[in-house]
């Protein structure tokens, strides 16, 4: 899995597809209160995206994410979570009360912005923690 | 050994008995009206718009109603990646220790 | 025999793919396949909770203007739950592995009987 794995044809194939995939999950994350979709899917869609190209390229991949970075994001998107249902309650609500932002909308509209908020925690935490898993999982014997 | 493998076989069988004679019990598939569908489901479907302004329930049920739930989840996942991690590191010293082991090891067996 | 099959059929077959979780953890002597057994056992729980969400003539949980009632969309209570449960499947997989690789790396086996031998040495 460190090492360069793909012939031409598999190489070529997966850079027109891996940008296709990232996309897709990058849809699924905004998209994923109106349609199906949502934090877990976009998080597991963006981590197959990183997994396919260290599969194919090697460690000189182009969408690579080190192991250590990975761990790093996990921890920002759960913090990302905790942090959205600390400040509604800094703003006066219960946690994770998200009607009770301070700016002038829709009631609906501060729902969806919350929603939108711990969409992308999870997904950051979802995607972090399988690049993260892979990556201990094929280290490469440092003996 | 072999006896103790037929005590487990014999269990796992009525294991597998006590189920599938419970299932006669369990509702009705596609049903309606089944318990499994009628009470906070219901509410779920009829409120769920209005509340959080998400046309999708089940991430109004995941990230609203139970979002409490779901950041459990998430912690769960990060400390899962985190042992992970953290059980397959390979640190300098570690690694010469392990390797002394396994060759105070070898010379034993 | 036709009401049998619609009825509870689905519910047998879920019970042969869980029963077959704790056949693989009892008797088989691999740590690997015991693993892969265990990943069975709760694909047949999700399988088991997906199915008690549907409703015979229900569309899928995401509204659509003009259609109103909870007859018409199915259960999302079991979609939620099993989502998250998924995700946490596949982290505990990873945890599970990784513990795998050190015994292997440990002992150089992963057969229960030759490494019960080893452990007692």
């Amino acid at each position: 899995m460190n090492e360069r794995f793909g012939t031409v044809v598999l190489d070529t194939a997966f850079r027109f597809v891996i940008p296709f995939v990232m996309l897709y999950g990058v849809y699924v994350l905004i998209n994923g209160e109106s349609s199906p979709g949502g934090g877990f899917q976009a998080g597991a869609l963006l981590a197959i995206a990183v997994v396919l190209s260290r599969l194919v390229q090697g460690e000189k991949a182009v969408f690579n994410i080190s192991g250590n970075t990975a761990l790093i994001l996990a921890g920002i998107g759960t913090f990302l979570y905790g942090f959205v249902g600390v400040l509604t309650l800094c703003w006066g609500g219960n946690f994770l009360e998200y009607g009770i932002s301070p700016w002038a909308m829709l009631a609906a509209e501060k729902h969806a912005l919350g929603i939108l908020g711990i969409e992308i925690g999870v997904t950051l935490c979802v995607m972090a923690t399988i690049i993260a898993i892979f990556d201990a999982l094929t280290r490469k014997e440092e003996v | 050994m072999k006896a103790l493998r037929m005590g487990a076989l014999f269990v796992l069988l009525l294991m597998a008995e006590v189920m599938f004679i419970s299932a006669g019990a369990l509702p009705q598939l596609y049903d309606p009206q089944s318990a499994a569908a009628t009470h906070v489901a219901d509410r779920y479907i009829a409120d769920a718009v209005e509340e959080t302004g998400s046309p999708n329930f089940v991430t109004a049920v995941l990230a609203d109603y139970r979002g409490y739930d779901t950041l459990g989840e998430t912690t769960v996942i990060f400390t899962a990646g985190l042992a992970t991690v953290l059980l397959l590191r390979v640190s300098k010293g570690s690694a010469s220790k392990r390797e002394g082991d396994s060759a105070a090891e070898e010379e034993q067996v | 025999m036709k009401e049998f099959f619609a009825e509870y059929f689905v519910y047998w077959l879920i019970f042969i793919l869980f029963m077959l979780g704790p056949y693989g953890i009892i008797f088989k002597k691999n740590l690997v396949k015991k693993l892969m057994a265990m990943n069975i056992m709760q694909v047949a729980v999700i399988l088991f909770f997906l199915a008690l969400g549907q409703k015979a003539g229900g569309t899928i949980p995401i509204n659509v203007p003009g259609l109103v009632g909870a007859v018409n969309y199915i259960n999302p209570l079991p979609h939620a739950l099993m989502l998250t449960a998924i995700v946490v499947s596949l982290a505990t997989l990873g945890v599970s592995l990784s513990l795998l690789l050190l015994i292997q790396k440990h002992y150089g086996v992963l057969e229960e009987d030759e490494l019960l031998r080893r452990m007692n040495q």
